[in-house]
């Protein structure tokens, strides 16, 4: 019971370590992506007609390949989380719009977009496809409880964590996350510093934005075995509220994921008379957040804080 | 020492600012080994032009060379190459990083070209094995023998060699850009043996503005910069700090590297440099030797015209007791006092100088008057001139509580934009802030009250007013002129109303706008028009539209807290002038200064605090500085503030 509770716990909790990782890259640049929703439902998208069009090639779906029915989406869904990362940069740092309504009107349109394409997209054969993103490695139903654990999950969980490691071990410990955490605190000075403030916050939003694109994409292919009629936005900002409770940190992230996933399918696993009691738990994280935040400001320890120049943009002949 | 080898050039510099022109044909030489000063008023172009140099902006129009050589500076980076290095007003720190982690931000890997280290390579073995050829064992014998021996190269080790350098220089690009966790301790090896005494471990955010400071002079000198640009950087140092870095300064000019220093202070820039050039409103005017120059002829050439430098100090008249501090203190954030049982008066037509080491509690003090600062005792007492100098309690209250008292304090802050002005308001919104509370009501609703006590049947509202005119309509005997009467005030009373409502419903914006387009034109402040955001402005016109505010209010106390910080000399004069005129008008004056000489030359009496206590209270007709000096640092043997020593 524990252990398939744990099981199903972090394999939820990708969807929101994908969405965390890439925001908290992109928050260190110094954005404030409120349009991580909108990009992960763009993501959704692009991998759901990567597969569609990867499927409608075949001429018998029992020709499937397993490695290219996985790879082409992910290709597609961070091709498109990264045109929308782009967008963003384009909108804030080359035009100078308001971060905060810049990521608003890509969530908007993203949920939009999601809604609009997903219907119309041909889904024959996506069961059969998501079975590929499901599968875990041959040896978990062996292994007993170990197998459970570690070894039963799809791709994308272990492309989730691996990311995440990845993630916390460059911004903490390599020059580059050095560099990027001084665009994210001090634009200026990292631009005295000869380090391109531009540059730095169009990849790191870039990038950001392709990564939690693939939350979308586990979502519909994994968590809800390729039944693409859902929006997802809602996990959107729980990942966003996840950096916040994370203290912009990849690494709590992966943690703060897996907490988030307990809370959102523990009331799959309760016995409570009423459906209104279920939706009560799951409101449990964002007062998680609620109370970190409160509790990281009371502290005010500085490596707690935000970067300094969240939200703010940068340009350097201004006076 | 200087070698008259030219280290950068600038020609014909020129930069606008939409219509403001920062520099204008500049034309300024910087040799090897030497200390030069870039001394200028407010607002002369002298952060911009360095600027220019550290790559922040680039020129309109205008050549740099550096070296002999037309340089083309688009960035900070470019400045780099160039070894250049710029010391900003502002530090460009980062606060969460460690000293070390802002020493290394933004270095580059410098590759090696695998080409031309294979070239070396194969020319190094070449040569090895010619001498390996021509070695003759004979001549060495025993242990000589072996460690003489040239070593033979064979074609295939050296081929080896070579195919092994793209390897070598992406291992060598991973090794850089991996952050080890000693990091600190390289650099720290290399800040002791310059002679710097700090940890470079520590956070930014722990550290004192001179530790920051230093930490900016290693960042440079780690970048290995040639031309070292400092912006003001004694602005915020106490003296000692300030002839530690001139022995840094000096020091670093003695190995051959060109200084340019940016400073207001005259003293300095006779202590520190070797050559002055002097830019006015953007233009250079001159560059001088400063051993064949002094202090009057350079502000001279600074300001164009020859400057009164008296203040003129009028004596006092009709003093009485305005404001009574008993024995306050405060502690900080951190718990550390702040104030220490201060006591003093401050008295109407007098000017109160405060002087102190900067962060000895002259900050606290005025916010606590001002009542902003949360107190653990004592009283302060307010004696309003309009009441016959009525005693009123300041203590532990709020802004407006003292202004809904009556009290008519003006405070003009240190922090400008900060606690004084919103930067992104313009000029008649800041007006408004202190304002907008005081509306026209007065002026309309007296008239409505006055009108209804006279006639008894205007009232204050409007919906009484239609019984009025129905009790004239009801009432035959009235005769028509009363009944016309009766419906002028009808109408005056509509008016009235309309009148009061819309003034309690929307804010007069005339009359500070009227206010803010006076004190640009008495003050003379730069701006395109007083709807310009008050952030846009330079560091002086800021300063002279919060005080033109402050003094506008009518105070019968006026606190000012480094009035004249970072503005030229005639911007200082004026807000001396503006002082005295207040102090005239018998407006009871507190002015918190840095410098001494205007201190002893303004005020009525100087008081000095020190690490939160008040160590002496001196006349200003009669003091001298070295006794202010001995009493700023007089950390020891504080006694009570000897208010009697005060009488002039």
């Amino acid at each position: 019971m524990f252990w398939t509770f744990l099981q199903r716990a972090i394999r939820f909790s990708t969807v929101f370590m994908f969405g965390a990782t890439g925001e908290t890259i992109t928050e260190k640049s110094g954005h404030l992506n409120l349009g991580i929703p909108g990009v992960m439902c763009i993501g959704a998208v692009g991998g759901v007609l990567g597969e569609s069009l990867y499927l409608k090639s075949l001429s018998d779906i029992s020709q499937i390949n397993g490695f290219a029915a996985v790879i082409i989406p992910i290709i597609m869904t961070l091709i498109f989380g990264a045109l929308a990362g782009l967008l963003f940069s384009f909108f804030t740092v080359t035009l100078r719009c308001n971060q905060n309504v810049t990521g608003l009107t890509i969530t908007t349109f993203g949920i939009g977009f999601n809604s609009f394409y997903m219907n119309r997209i041909d889904k024959t054969g996506f069961t059969a496809a998501s079975e590929y993103f499901i599968k875990g490695f041959p040896c978990a139903d062996s292994a007993g409880w170990f197998g459970q654990i570690f070894l039963s999950y799809g791709t994308l969980v272990y492309l989730a964590i691996i990311i995440a490691v990845i993630a916390a071990i460059v911004i903490k410990r390599t020059r580059v996350g050095l560099n990027l955490r001084a665009v994210g605190e001090n634009p200026a000075t990292a631009d005295a510093a000869g380090i391109s403030v531009t540059k730095y916050r169009y990849i790191a939003t870039i990038l950001g934005s392709a990564i939690a694109g693939l939350g979308g994409l586990f979502f519909i292919m994994d968590h809800l075995g390729g039944n693409i009629e859902y929006n997802i936005d809602a996990f959107g900002w729980m990942a966003v509220a996840l950096v916040i409770f994370t203290v912009w940190k990849p690494n709590w992230g992966i943690l703060g994921s897996i907490l988030f996933g307990a809370l959102y399918i523990s009331p799959d696993f309760m016995t409570v008379p009423s459906a209104a009691t279920k939706e009560i738990v799951k409101l449990i994280p964002y007062f998680v957040t609620v109370v970190v935040l409160i509790v990281t400001s009371i502290i005010n320890k500085r490596e707690t804080q935000p970067p300094a120049a969240l939200g703010v943009s940068y340009f350097r002949e201004e006076r | 020492m200087q070698d008259n080898t030219v280290a950068i050039q600038l020609k014909g510099i020129t930069k606008t600012f939409g219509e403001v022109v920062a520099n204008k044909n500049v034309d300024l030489t910087v040799y090897r080994g030497e200390v030069l000063s870039i001394l200028g008023e407010n607002g002369s172009g002298k952060t911009t032009l360095m600027n220019m140099i550290a790559g922040i902006y680039y020129p309109d129009s205008g050549e740099i060379f550096i070296d002999g050589e037309k340089a083309s500076i688009h960035s900070p980076k470019d400045a780099f190459s160039y070894r250049i290095g710029m010391i900003h007003q502002h530090f460009k720190l980062v606060d969460v990083f460690s000293a070390a982690d802002n020493i290394i931000l933004g270095e580059e890997y410098k590759g090696f070209d695998v080409k031309v280290e294979a070239e070396n390579i194969r020319a190094a073995h070449t040569f090895e094995n010619a001498a390996y050829e021509a070695y003759n064992p004979e001549e060495h014998t025993g242990v000589l023998a072996y460690l003489k021996a040239p070593k033979y190269h064979s074609e295939k080790e050296t081929k080896r060699k070579i195919a092994a350098l793209p390897f070598i220089k992406i291992a060598k690009r991973i090794k850089f850009g991996w952050l080890s966790r000693n990091r600190a301790d390289a650099l720290q090896s290399i800040a002791n043996r310059y002679g710097f005494e700090i940890d470079l471990k520590k956070k930014i955010y722990d550290m004192s503005v001179s530790e920051k400071q230093t930490v900016e002079i290693i960042k440079v000198l780690y970048r290995n910069a040639d031309i070292l640009i400092l912006d003001e950087p004694t602005a915020v140092l106490t003296p000692q700090e300030i002839d530690k870095l001139f022995a840094v300064l000096r020091r670093m000019r003695d190995d051959g590297k060109s200084i340019i220093i940016i400073t207001h202070k005259l003293n300095e820039v006779m202590a520190i440099s070797d050559r002055v050039a002097v830019l006015r409103k953007g233009e250079h005017i001159a560059t001088v030797n400063t051993a064949d120059t002094n202090e009057k002829e350079l502000t001279e050439m600074m300001v164009g015209k020859k400057i009164d430098l008296n203040i003129n100090r009028t004596e006092p008249h009709d003093v009485e007791d305005r404001l009574v501090v008993e024995n306050i203190s405060a502690t900080n954030h951190d718990g550390v006092k702040v104030l220490d049982n201060v006591s003093f008066t401050a008295r109407s037509g007098e000017i109160l100088g405060i002087a102190g080491i900067a962060g000895s509690g002259q900050r606290e003090l005025l916010e606590a008057i001002a009542g902003l600062q949360k107190l653990n005792g004592g009283d302060i007492w307010y004696f309003d001139p309009a009441k016959d100098n009525e005693k009123i309690d300041l203590r532990a209250k709020t802004p407006v509580q003292i202004r809904d008292l009556g009290v008519r304090l003006s405070f003009v802050p240190e922090d400008r934009l900060g606690m004084g002005l919103v930067g992104n308001m313009d000029l008649v919104d800041n007006m408004l802030l202190r304002s907008y509370r005081n509306v026209r009501h007065t002026e309309a609703e007296t008239k409505c009250e006055g009108d209804a006590a006279e006639e008894n049947c205007i009232p204050a509202s409007c919906e009484e007013t239609t019984d009025v005119g129905n009790a004239a309509r009801e009432n035959p005997n009235i005769k028509s002129n009363k009944a016309k009467d009766a419906f002028a005030k009808f109408g005056k009373g509509v008016a009235n109303c309309v009148s009061v409502l819309w003034s309690s419903v929307f804010l007069d914006r005339k009359s500070p706008k009227n206010l803010a387009e006076n004190i640009v034109t008495e003050l003379e402040v730069v701006t395109p028009s007083t709807r310009t955001p008050v952030r846009r402005l330079s560091g002086g016109n800021v300063q002279k539209v919060l005080v033109g505010r402050e003094i506008a209010a009518a105070p019968t106390v006026l606190m000012a807290a480094y009035p004249v910080r970072g503005l030229d000399i005639n911007s200082s004069y004026t807000i001396y002038n503006l002082l005295n005129e207040q102090k005239e008008q018998g407006v009871a004056v507190i002015f918190v200064g840095e410098d001494l000489d205007v201190l002893i030359d303004l005020c009525d009496r100087i008081m000095v605090v020190c690490g939160g206590k008040i160590s002496g209270i001196v006349d200003g007709r009669t003091a001298r500085k070295e006794e202010l000096g001995t009493l700023m640092t007089n950390y020891s043997g504080l006694k009570a503030a000897p208010d009697s020593v005060t009488e002039g």
